[in-house]
């Protein structure tokens, strides 16, 4: 396929190299208008202060074009900087304003002046945001899970927006906002006053107006900089800058007419949600598909050339990468990587179901292979009549050793988005969102990543008869001793677990009736149907699918665990149940890190504080010399360590072991079944995903020694996969064990991670050979694989010595991130899934 | 023997590989045969060597290598990743240790997996009887055969046999096999000169139907299991051949005629 492999223009090294000079800074600049908006708004009503609060932003935002760019458009002055959204939270960016460029997972330049900036507008969002209205709103119970136990997260769209949509790129840079404004004035015009929700719909489209009045200013404002520096500039540049201005004073106000119109409209759009609102994994979606009349109509009349067309889309890679988000630092852990996660996928069907490649297919994927970069998230649709060229590309382009593209399963996913409730046509078209989670396009409110849910915390509850930290928060299971059968202990697991799915579902609806209230979004929900035709925003349930996802994980641990207690408790009888609980807390004799020690002796201090005890220093020095050597002089640590070595004879989830893969199954099903009982504020259900983003790193780090013989604060399983370093049979064996579980159920996603070393893939057999274990496992019903291609010497030089390899990207989780910018533990993590060698 | 009987066929092997990716077409299980008429000094699974069953230790575990199976639970494993042959091309291959050792389960396992429309290769130091050959040929759907050296002298030296039946029978496979690719071990002192291997390469073209030959350069990899069956390594402390000098193999091996790579 010679005619893929276009060169890459010079310009994109240079565009890259001005990017990543700096470490990324925080603005201040978002953060002042929209205070200073707010202030003056206080009597209006809330969509129409949001809306005013954008057009005030982009009437005053700094703007700038940098060097030798073609596609103009950034929230920040600084290259990869970021804005901060105080409406959503500001409270641990407050705190975190001496520390921010100092921590491990992404970490951002701040100056004085910005932080004397955000310190001054702050103070007026005490009690106004939606995570202090999410808080008010959630069941104590709940709260105190969340807030204090971390059985399940819901921090994402807690701190921030939301995001997590695809929006009709198609329909904005076909027709413009004017067409937009025109259709939400028709709806005005057709409101009838004697309407129950008249008073409703009218500030929503009203907002909507000022909403894409405000960014055709802003196109405008681009269009006068563009003039202004072209007459300083000289020769080819001139000429550039003259054709940028020409380009956004068409779009997006008007409909594109030309490929180089249609990616300047695109980018506007792309850049200003992510002004909008921090929400993140705001996806582009199906690019090649809607990008292509243009590119088609270009190419045709003799417009453009393939390798100005390809300049174009690697200009566009590079902007993703230029928009950043500054997240507390616990998120970041998870999350970690400056990830954005926008996701675009080429290949799949059209919506009667013919295969939907095109020459910009592949040159999305050469983009991907020209910069090198962790943005966009890119993925490709995989169905039985995708061409073996492209597929070919695709594997080419993941022997890189970037992670991408990620692949994903027609065969699965268009059934599985039918099964709840979407026509057949409509799933045909579907994209995936942010990490790995399907959405129909233009239509779909998803709340795709709306909580992580750590399977492995409901065992433990088990165990401690649902107490945690002192403190009853689970159910008052009977005492795990006095169980007399594996099932008695299954159904303790099941109704801990459905207790704590509950509670996560209250937390969830909590912060989505807090952004209805306080965040409702009218640009970004004025390009999905049907917001304008029901005159509401998004955020009040005006799509026309709601969903909401959290994911579960931890999968292969609890499969293993719970294989392990039936073999070894209540068949073998080898062990007894108060030998695995006592070996449980003892870590297996492995005993405690200083971290945990530390945690005890002040829970100890704690609780004589609050028996009315003071204690002095040297009191405290001494009461954590005890516990060290309680925990350290177990007796029993030598039965522990051979209580370990008896797990890890029995049967693990990953090797192709029917049996032990069935039993996943229903393990799978303890998680993705009760949730689907559930349903949100926006008139949609709750559905599953399977797979932890980078999650299972820190909410490991927060859980005890397990009874599949994980060691306590070790990372837990990632995604759909077996524990690490579990699975020994080689990469069949796994895909098999992974197609056993029913990944139609979790229709919000599942993440298969596999690492391959290079040389599985070198030569075009063994390209060939790499696309027939995709396809085979496809055919067994997998829903979605994703790559890691790089050798574990690499990786392990790569951590001590990150300077020689800044511009190394790996795939995490359903992401891709530069390798040296995440935290050792996360790096570790990666470096420790199980290599498939040769 | 009656298909049903095949099933119940014993053989002993030490190791099942799935997954293989260069040894044969596509994505291929490997069923490694113990016991093996060559000593090859090289030998990077020096405990297929004997029939017997041993102890080796490995990473300072002590483990049994070989076992009795029947062609049923070979069989078993084989199938796991049927979706996966389907999509490569790939299937079964037999390798040892000298699969045709055994020739009653080696025809058996050929048998029962071209009667499931599995395909079918070999790994063969060549070494058999041709009535062995005549009771496998049928049910095999590619051969891979080491051509090592075509100095008998020397082929005795460092394999403990003379070549002159392997060659013999090379032409013999050749003019009776579907297909039959040339393998060649390029062993540092033994056989790594341009003359040597051009000699093989210019055999190898001179059999009928034959027209691939795959270079494949002497790795350490088998090393640490000499020392775990207490035997000495016999190729000291020597170098595995260096990309380029592969490369310049590779051209001379070229200009035979035959298409030619470095690696299975």
């Amino acid at each position: 396929m010679a005619i893929f492999s276009v060169e890459k223009s010079s310009r994109i090294d240079r565009l890259i190299a001005h990017l990543y000079e700096n470490m990324p800074e925080i603005e201040a600049d978002r953060a002042e208008l929209l205070t200073e908006s707010y202030r003056a708004t206080e009597h209006l009503p809330i969509v129409r202060r949001r809306s005013a609060a954008f057009r005030h932003i982009l009437e005053n935002i700094p703007i700038v074009i940098r060097p030798e760019e073609l596609v103009v458009g950034s929230n920040s002055k600084a290259p990869r900087g970021c804005q901060t959204f105080p409406e959503y939270s500001y409270e641990w960016l407050e705190a975190e304003l001496d520390t921010v460029h100092a921590r491990e997972a992404d970490p951002f330049y701040i100056s004085e002046e910005t932080k004397a900036r955000l310190r001054r507008v702050h103070p007026y969002w005490k009690g106004k945001t939606t995570s202090e209205l999410a808080t008010q709103n959630m069941a104590p119970e709940a709260l105190e899970v969340f807030m204090n136990h971390g059985v399940f997260t819901v921090g994402n769209y807690f701190y921030n927006g939301v995001g997590h949509i695809c929006v009709d790129y198609p329909k904005v840079i076909g027709k413009g906002y004017t067409a937009i404004i025109e259709e939400a004035r028709e709806a005005l015009s057709n409101l009838r006053i004697g309407d129950g929700d008249y008073v409703s719909r009218r500030h929503f489209l009203e907002a909507v107006i000022e909403s894409c009045e405000a960014v055709i200013g802003y196109a405008h404002r681009y269009a006068e900089l563009a003039e202004k520096e072209a007459s300083s500039a000289v020769g080819a540049r001139k000429e550039e800058l003259l054709r940028i201005a020409a380009n956004c004073r068409r779009v997006p106000e008007f409909g594109a007419r030309t490929f180089y119109e249609a990616c300047q409209s695109f980018w506007f759009i792309q850049q200003l949600l992510q002004c909008e609102s921090s929400g993140h994994s705001i996806s582009p979606g199906r690019f090649d598909q809607y990008m292509y009349p243009y590119y088609k109509k270009d190419l045709d009349e003799g417009k453009i050339t393939r390798e100005q067309a390809q300049e174009l889309i690697d200009c566009i890679w590079v902007k993703l990468n230029d928009l950043n988000k500054v997240r507390d630092a616990a998120s970041a852990e998870g999350f970690a990587g400056y990830g954005l996660f926008q996701n675009l996928i080429v290949g799949g069907q059209t919506a009667d179901g013919r295969d939907a490649t095109n020459d910009l297919s592949y040159m999305c994927l050469e983009a991907s292979s020209h910069v090198h970069l962790p943005q966009p998230s890119l993925s490709i649709r995989v169905w039985n009549g995708s061409p073996q060229p492209l597929l070919m590309k695709a594997a080419e382009v993941t022997r890189e050793g970037m992670g991408v593209p990620a692949f994903y399963n027609d065969e699965v996913i268009i059934p599985s988005m039918m099964s709840r409730g979407i026509p057949l046509e409509e799933a045909r078209v579907y994209c995936i969102i942010g990490c790995v989670e399907p959405q129909v396009p233009a239509k779909t409110d998803g709340w795709h990543d709306a909580a992580f849910f750590n399977m492995c915390r409901p065992l433990e509850l088990v165990f401690s008869e649902g107490y945690d930290k002192g403190k009853r928060i689970g159910l008052p299971t009977k005492s795990v001793t006095e169980m007399k059968t594996f099932e008695e202990f299954y159904d303790a697991y099941c109704a801990q677990q459905e207790y704590m799915i509950e509670l996560m579902v209250n937390a969830d609806n909590a912060v989505d009736a807090a952004h209805a209230t306080r965040c409702p979004l009218p640009f970004e929900s004025c390009m999905v149907e049907s917001c304008i035709a029901r005159g509401k925003s998004l955020q009040e349930g005006g799509a026309i699918y709601n969903f909401t996802g959290p994911q579960g994980f931890g999968i292969a641990n609890m499969t293993d665990a719970l294989i392990a207690v039936r073999k070894l408790v209540f068949e073998d009888k080898t062990v007894t149940m108060q030998e695995m609980k006592d070996a449980l807390s003892n870590n297996f004799g492995h005993g405690m890190d200083e971290k945990h020690l530390t945690a005890t002796t002040v829970e100890i201090v704690k609780a004589l504080a609050a028996q009315g005890v003071s204690v002095t220093d040297e009191q405290i020095v001494a009461i954590h010399e005890e516990v060290k050597k309680a925990q350290s002089g177990n007796a029993n640590s030598a039965r522990h360590r051979e209580i370990l070595s008896l797990i890890e004879k029995c049967p693990k989830y990953g090797n192709d072991d029917e049996e032990t893969d069935l039993f996943a199954r229903e393990v799978a099903y303890t998680y993705t079944k009760p949730l689907e009982h559930y349903k949100n504020p926006r008139g949609g259900m709750f559905q599953a995903g399977l797979y932890p983003v980078s999650a299972n790193v820190p909410l490991g780090a927060e859980t005890g020694a397990t009874p599949d013989g994980r060691l306590a604060w070790t990372p837990i399983a990632d995604g759909v996969g077996p524990a690490s370093g579990r699975d020994v049979h080689g990469p069949t064996a796994t895909a098999n064990s992974v197609s056993k579980l029913d990944h139609g159920i979790a229709s919000n996603g599942t993440l298969f991670n596999q690492k391959f070393h290079p040389s599985a893939l070198s030569g075009k057999d063994g390209l060939e050979k790499f696309v027939a274990l995709i396809r085979a496992f496809f055919d067994q019903k997998g829903m979605h694989m994703q790559f890691n291609v790089v050798s574990r010497e690499i990786l392990l030089d790569a951590q001590a010595h990150p300077e020689n390899y800044r511009q190394l990207v790996v795939r995490v989780a359903g992401y891709s991130a530069l390798f040296t910018t995440l935290s050792r533990s996360l790096q570790n993590d990666i470096i420790n899934r199980t290599e498939q060698g040769f | 023997m009656p298909i049903e009987n095949i099933y119940a066929v014993r053989g002993r092997i030490f190791d099942i590989q799935r997954y293989s990716l260069h040894d044969g077409t596509g994505i291929r299980t490997i069923v490694f045969f113990k016991g093996c008429y060559l000593r090859c000094r090289w030998c990077c699974n020096p405990e297929s060597q004997s029939y017997d069953i041993q102890e080796m230790t490995m990473n300072g575990v002590k483990k049994t290598v070989g076992r009795d199976v029947t062609v049923e639970e070979v069989m078993r494993e084989v199938r796991r990743d049927l979706p996966y042959y389907r999509r490569s091309g790939g299937g079964m291959t037999l390798s040892g240790g000298e699969a045709l050792s055994q020739p009653d389960f080696a025809e058996a396992l050929l048998r029962a997996a071209s009667g499931e429309s599995i395909h079918t290769a070999i790994e063969t130091t060549g070494f058999a009887d041709k009535t062995v050959l005549d009771r496998v040929l049928p049910y095999l759907d590619q051969v891979l055969m080491d051509i090592k050296h075509t100095n008998g002298e020397k082929h005795r030296e460092f394999t403990s046999r003379d070549n002159g039946l392997i060659l013999d029978n090379a032409r013999y496979i050749a003019e009776r096999a579907n297909e039959l690719i040339i393998r060649v071990p390029v062993i540092p002192t033994f056989n790594d000169t341009d003359r040597e291997i051009a000699d093989i390469a210019r055999f190898a073209r001179s059999l009928p139907n034959v027209r691939r030959l795959h270079l494949l350069p002497y790795h350490r990899l088998g090393q640490d299991k000499y020392a775990g069956l207490s035997r000495e390594y016999g190729m000291g402390e020597l170098e595995p051949p260096t990309p380029e000098k592969m490369r310049r193999l590779l051209s001379v091996a070229e200009e035979s005629g035959l298409i030619c790579r470095i690696g299975g």
